[in-house]
């Protein structure tokens, strides 16, 4: 059967010549160039590092550390919990202060767990780092194993551990390396490729000699033609044949993992499916060159390239930063901020959500800091009622009806909402970008599936209080029939003891007979009284006179 | 006349056999009907409803005995469930069995606690641990918030407490609806 729908799917042109559409998406105003003029620049090292527990998507990890403690870059401190999960390393090296709940980057703005440290300048490197690994001479599962203790998420913004994302290595046919930015403004992967092609390049072919695919291509957008002449450099440097570069047209959002897969190959991931259902793989540059970090530097993933934009900062830039470093410590680096400033976003224009503190920290999927003023993102005028015009539909990149999923989300009619595909609504904004309402569409949506998913959750833990119930029911009755038992067993030896009694009294009985008898004997003359002389009788007769009188009662014997 | 009482009675005889023979071939033990009401109540087994726990009050549903409206934890969600699986028209909450709150789960004072084992008698899904004169303590993750632990304590050690909303159980908001105050002037 799955062989059947593989053929079904269109075939991929060795050659990568064409390009397709998917449905939708926007042309929007490319504002990257404010950030992507100057090269990376170190963010310097803050006072203090704040790592959250939980940086990726699954389960938190787990704290391995304790206040006091002294940590080196590199160490780990918190380790992965499941397969869906990922461990936690130190960026530097420093004091662990504390380990309680902060502002993490989250639009509910609520705190979660994070292990605090008090760097210390010394950066000094864990001294049991594991040893640099020659990929080609290394089986799979050791890299794949480097790379789950390397802590690697997807660095494009989801978070998914890349260690399971590559779980599924089976017949792929395409390995594609995400290069294009995720939306406009951004430009952490376009520094990346420009500036660290070679880390980049490296990462791929550690990927690809894991995976295995039948091809493999770098992607950046057609407004990056620096990135692609870098990548083209270094992979002409390598001699490098087995990887190519392609552009795409910037269309937003082309970033996403669908997107790009339809827009390359004209192939549409089932809904609810994985790119690997249909034999495509998809990972991020900067998740590439993590990879290549942590096989041939032997370095977990400790850093990422941020982009500090906007117009409420006063130089935009692309900066290294280190995991765990405040977001107020970026925008001192940035030169701080400008006198208008009135929301600090994470993320993009389109997808970012607000934050209320910027002391909230960078952590791995963190791709862009954003300051902007009331006059470049204006808060959006109030919603109108919708006009039923059918815009959104028109932009929408996963072929959704927007509309109708608001009418539901609205209503809270989940079950129709999840029948019209709510799950595979990518949250991009498009719909709510043009929205002429200005309806915030995405947030419905957004309420809709963490509503979903939190009654789901509500469901399970049901599912396991009535099983919990149940065997506490059968749990009872087994203890009320055990005591049952017990009561019928000491009832019946009761009613036995009559039964005893009588084979006592029969023992009794027996043992009073054998005295009987033996009295009797005993009363027979003896057989030594032949001959005797008169006095001597005379004796024997007054001795069992004597004998009579005292006898007693032959009862008391025994 | 005779011949069509002959062939109406071995009709009846003979439909009467294959409907006997499927009741009990095709015999099923549970009525599903109660499988699916109960898998729409909420399981905390507080008994509010006035039945032994849920199963019990899904079974009097089941039987016509008791009210759609009777599961304060479930609130209005599980009456709609309730009423578009049995077809009947939703209503309010009976007020006599309680009404609708957050979800809670209680925590023991474990300086107070005694280890008197009565909450653990109590507790309907085995959520507290502990033994005869040593501390006990609620399991959290498995607390449904029924609160029947409560009135049975000697010592008065055992609190209600929220449940707290953390990044794993918080949901997005609606937005403000079109035409609201908070749409015009938030």
């Amino acid at each position: 059967m799955a062989e059947l729908q593989r053929k079904a799917l269109p075939v991929i042109d060795p050659e990568f010549t064409q390009r397709y559409h998917f449905h939708g998406g926007l042309k929007l105003p490319g504002c990257r160039e404010a950030a992507s003029g100057r090269p990376i620049q170190p963010a310097g090292l803050p006072s203090q590092l704040v790592l959250p527990l939980a940086q990726h998507i699954g389960e938190p990890a787990e704290c391995l550390v304790s206040p006091g403690d002294y940590v080196c870059r590199g160490q780990r401190i918190a380790q992965a919990v499941g397969s869906i999960s990922a461990p936690v390393h130190a960026s530097t090296s420093g004091t662990v202060l504390t380990v309680e709940p902060r502002p993490v980057p989250h639009p509910s703005g609520l705190p979660a767990p994070c292990i605090i440290i008090a760097t210390d300048g010394k950066d000094s490197p864990a001294p049991d780092m594991p040893p640099a690994l020659d990929y080609l001479n290394t089986d799979t599962d050791t890299l794949l194993e480097r790379i789950r203790t390397a802590g690697i998420v997807g660095l494009g913004g989801a978070g998914f551990p890349t260690r399971a994302k590559l779980a599924r290595r089976d017949a792929i046919e395409l390995l594609v390396i995400n290069g294009v930015e995720c939306e406009p403004c951004i430009a952490c992967d376009d520094s990346l490729q420009r500036e660290r092609a070679h880390e980049v390049i490296e990462g791929v072919r550690i990927l690809r000699h894991i995976v295995q695919p039948a091809a493999c291509l770098i992607a950046v957008e057609d407004n990056m033609p620096e990135a692609e002449q870098a990548l083209r450099a270094a992979l002409a440097a390598r001699n490098e044949t087995g990887i190519r570069v392609v552009n795409v047209p910037t269309i937003y959002p082309t970033g996403g993992e669908r997107q790009l897969i339809k827009v390359l190959t004209d192939r549409e991931v089932p809904s609810q499916g994985f790119p690997a259902d249909i034999g495509i793989i998809v990972q991020n540059v900067g998740t590439a060159a993590a990879v290549y970090h942590a096989v041939v530097k032997s370095q977990p993933l400790l850093s990422r390239i941020v982009t500090v934009t906007g117009d409420g900062v006063q130089t935009a830039c692309n900066m290294d930063v280190l995991i765990g470093t405040p977001v107020s410590h970026l925008i001192a680096a940035a030169g701080g901020y400008t006198d208008q400033i009135e929301r600090l976003l994470i993320g993009g224009p389109m997808m970012g959500y607000a934050v209320n503190t910027d002391a909230v920290p960078v952590i791995k999927t963190t791709n862009c800091v954003l300051a902007v003023t009331a006059r470049s993102m204006p808060a959006p005028p109030p919603a109108q009622a919708c006009i039923r015009c059918g815009k959104c539909t028109e932009v929408c990149p996963a072929d959704l009806l927007p509309q109708q999923l608001y009418w539901y989300a609205r209503s809270g009619n989940h079950d129709a909402a999840q029948d019209y595909g709510l799950f595979d609504c990518i949250e991009c904004g498009c719909c709510a970008h043009v929205c002429p309402s200005h309806i915030q569409l995405v947030q419905y949506y957004r309420h809709a599936k963490t509503t979903i998913w939190e009654q789901e959750k509500q469901k399970q833990k049901a599912d396991i209080a009535r099983m919990r119930h149940e065997a506490r029911l059968v749990r009872l009755e087994r203890i009320k029939q055990e005591r049952e038992e017990k009561l019928a067993r000491k009832k019946q030896a009761l009613s036995g003891k009559s039964a005893g009694d009588e084979a006592r009294q029969a023992a009794i009985q027996a043992a009073l007979e054998r005295v009987r008898q033996k009295k009797e004997q005993a009363a027979t003359p003896p057989r030594n009284t032949d001959n005797l002389t008169p006095e001597q009788l005379r004796q024997i007769e007054a001795a069992d006179r004597r004998r009579r009188d005292r006898a007693t009662p032959p009862q008391d014997t025994d | 006349m005779l011949t069509a009482l002959i062939a109406l009675g071995v009709l009846a005889i003979v439909i009467g056999v294959v409907l006997g023979y499927s009741a009990i071939r095709f015999h099923v033990d549970s009525d599903p009907i109660v499988d699916q009401i109960d898998a729409l109540l909420p399981q905390t087994q507080c008994g509010q409803c006035t039945y032994a726990g849920c199963r019990p009050y899904a079974e009097a549903i089941a039987a016509g005995e008791a009210d759609i409206n009777q599961c304060p934890p479930g609130g209005e969600t599980t009456i709609q469930a309730l009423a578009d699986l049995l077809g009947v028209d939703a209503k309010p909450l009976n007020p006599e069995h309680g009404e609708h709150k957050d979800r809670t789960v209680v925590e023991i004072d474990e300086q107070v606690c005694i280890g008197c084992t009565l909450c653990i008698q109590a507790c309907p899904v085995d959520a507290i641990l502990g033994a005869p004169k040593q501390m006990h303590t609620i399991i959290k993750d498995e607390c449904t918030g029924c609160n029947l632990c409560i009135p049975p304590c000697p010592v008065e050690c055992i609190h209600i407490v929220p449940v707290a909303t953390t990044l794993r159980n918080w949901s997005w908001p609606l937005p403000p609806e079109a035409g609201t105050e908070t749409a015009r002037y938030g």
